[in-house]
């Protein structure tokens, strides 16, 4: 990437009582991308946020957003807005009040926050709407409420809390697109933290993993599951078969397993027992038995095996990748 | 829950006669006060409405009535004040003692009135030298009215949580702002919840008044107390019973309506 640092965290540390939430972390967003912080309950990502908003102050450490160093400001000082988890709403305003709220308390005069709110609400595609109450919205057109509330103040940066965590999965998924496509149309820098690393790995530019408040891995969605770089972010993002085999600890991804009754179809191989078939929607989840003494899990049959019978599982070396 | 027919009708009973309890002696008040009878024989052989008009010529009734609704409302504005802020201080900041202050803030409540009356006469005129009057007894009141609209007020910042706050803050408003547009409006209705609930028991409280008055003032409790065992006041004392049921009513039955309407309306 060739574009230039929006946001520069450098030595950033926290801790809530004896418990060091976010120990030294590092990390330079650039202007435009989708980043996710990405990490299990604990791991210090929201704590991450929420000292870029200005929710929490540092230990120590400090956050640089566009060249000035607003670790010590308070929030209300900061170009950047959030999106919450439970989207934070006031309940006694109108939709259109909400949106216009940031514009209000910044004294943008009545008729052009009024437009610019309507803009806002059309981009998260809410127009008429604008005198609903919170209450009265599903999850889903709260959570775009708080998109458009966040986004008419048009700030350097979006910050974004698991936002779709309340949400059932068609909406998340759908949510999840729309998120991805407003982000290049607004051309914003969205930060977005989950623990859903499937939803990281769908929207983010780059991922940021997370785990006992430091970052363990940044890299590409790809890089991430293609090749990550420890045994913690290889079993955080998704599933990974560890083996010893001729001498070498390796990790190979389910899907690069090929099961056959013989044949072979790369150039490392076991032998096993196919103990059980899991039927999980768009794959099935084939479980061996090998010789090894573990258990494999497979999610690329090549022919029709029945459970109990003896199979050959076979993968391209090149598809293994090393951890410590 | 589902109970049983028979079990359902014996609760009901039950309900009806707790309520009868309550409900009648109150209503048998009411009725007295426009008893012809001077004697109030019963059931009453014809009804008039001249103890009403005598008692609203009564000077003694309407000076009561005056310290009466000046003392609940001067307890009830200390009360949201104080209450208000206790709560705050309680709800959104963390410091040594939290709890300990929490319990003795509420404590007074469940204090019995006569200790409470007592140590405040003895704090007033032993310790500080003041006599007792319309101000002592308006401190007398706040003590447990700061317990209901801090009970009232911690409720709702506590349900309402800091979200709203930070969302405020994060869109650009400073602290001052954020109560303003957002905390105040949110509390606006427990609040006046409240005050209205701390008017009503202060309007009928007698053991701490009695206790903090002195002499020279008389709320309306205290003057039906004072005047019940007159025979010729007797007509007049139900009237001011009368009145002092129904205005103590109508501010709890308000508060509960709109405890209601905020509980089922102001999903977040």
């Amino acid at each position: 990437m060739t574009k230039p640092v929006i946001v520069s965290i450098r030595g950033l540390t926290r801790s809530f009582g004896d418990v060091r939430a976010v120990a030294g972390v590092d990390l330079d967003i650039f202007e435009g991308e989708f980043i996710t912080l990405l990490g299990p309950s604990g791991s210090g990502k929201t704590t991450v946020l929420r000292m870029i908003a200005g929710f929490e102050k540092p230990d120590s450490g400090s956050i640089v957003l566009g060249g000035k160093d607003v670790s010590q400001l308070p929030p209300y000082d900061r170009d950047v807005n959030t999106v919450f988890q439970d989207y934070a709403l006031f309940p006694h305003m109108n939709v259109i009040s909400n949106i216009e709220y940031g514009l209000r308390v910044k004294g943008v005069d009545k008729s052009s926050r009024h437009s610019r709110a309507m803009q806002a609400l059309k981009q998260v595609r809410l127009e008429g709407y604008e005198t609903r109450k919170p209450a009265q919205l599903s999850g889903g057109q709260r959570q775009r409420v708080a998109l458009a509330r966040a986004l008419v103040n048009r700030p350097s940066v979006l910050l974004l809390d698991e936002p779709l965590g309340a949400l059932d999965l068609k909406l998340r998924e759908q949510m999840q697109i729309e998120l991805k496509e407003l982000q290049r149309e607004v051309g914003i820098t969205f930060i977005f933290v989950t623990h859903d690393q499937e939803e990281a790995l769908t929207m983010s530019d780059r991922i940021a993993v997370f785990n006992h408040g430091r970052i363990e891995q940044l890299g590409t969605p790809r890089e991430i599951y293609e090749n990550p770089q420890s045994l913690f972010v290889s079993e955080f993002v998704g599933q990974t078969n560890k083996i010893e085999i001729e001498g070498r600890k390796v990790n190979i991804r389910p899907e690069f397993i090929s099961v056959a009754k013989t044949a072979r179809f790369g150039d490392c191989s076991i032998q096993g027992t196919l103990r059980d078939a899991i039927f999980v929607g768009a794959v099935t989840r084939y479980l061996i038995d090998t010789t090894l003494g573990s258990t494999m899990i497979s999610t690329n049959p090549t022919e029709d095996i029945s459970i109990g019978e003896s199979v050959t599982l076979s993968w391209d070396k090149k598809k293994e990748f090393l951890v410590q | 829950m589902t109970i049983s027919t028979r079990a359902r009708y014996a609760l009901m009973a039950l309900m009806g006669v707790g309520l009868a309890f309550i409900y009648i002696p109150l209503s048998v008040v009411v009725i007295n006060s426009f008893n012809a009878s001077k004697t109030f024989s019963w059931p009453p052989s014809s009804l008039t409405t001249l103890w009403w008009s005598k008692a609203v010529d009564n000077t003694g009734v309407r000076e009561a009535l005056k310290w009466s609704l000046f003392a609940g409302l001067v307890a009830t504005f200390i009360a949201l004040l104080l209450g208000t802020t206790l709560a705050f201080a309680v709800s959104r900041y963390s410091f040594f003692g939290r709890e300990v202050i929490s319990l003795l803030v509420v404590l007074p409540i469940s204090l019995p009135g006569v200790v409470t009356g007592i140590a405040l006469n003895n704090a007033f005129t032993k310790q500080l030298g003041m006599s007792t009057g319309l101000l002592t007894v308006v401190i007398g009141h706040a003590t447990f009215c700061i317990v209901i609209v801090y009970n009232n007020a911690i409720a709702r910042l506590r349900r309402m949580g800091t979200s709203l706050q930070e969302a405020s803050m994060d869109l650009g408003a400073n602290g001052i702002t954020t109560f303003r547009l957002i905390t105040l409006p949110n509390l606006a209705s427990a609040l006046f919840a409240g005050g209205l609930l701390a008017f009503g028991l202060s309007f009928d409280e007698i053991v701490v008044t009695t206790f903090t008055a002195g002499p020279g003032i008389q709320t309306l409790p205290i003057w039906i107390y004072n005047n019940l065992f007159r025979p010729n006041q007797a007509p007049i004392v139900n009237v001011v019973a009368a009145t002092l049921v129904v205005l103590s009513i109508i501010p709890i039955y308000l508060s509960q309506r709109l405890s209601q309407d905020s509980t089922s309306g102001g999903r977040f």
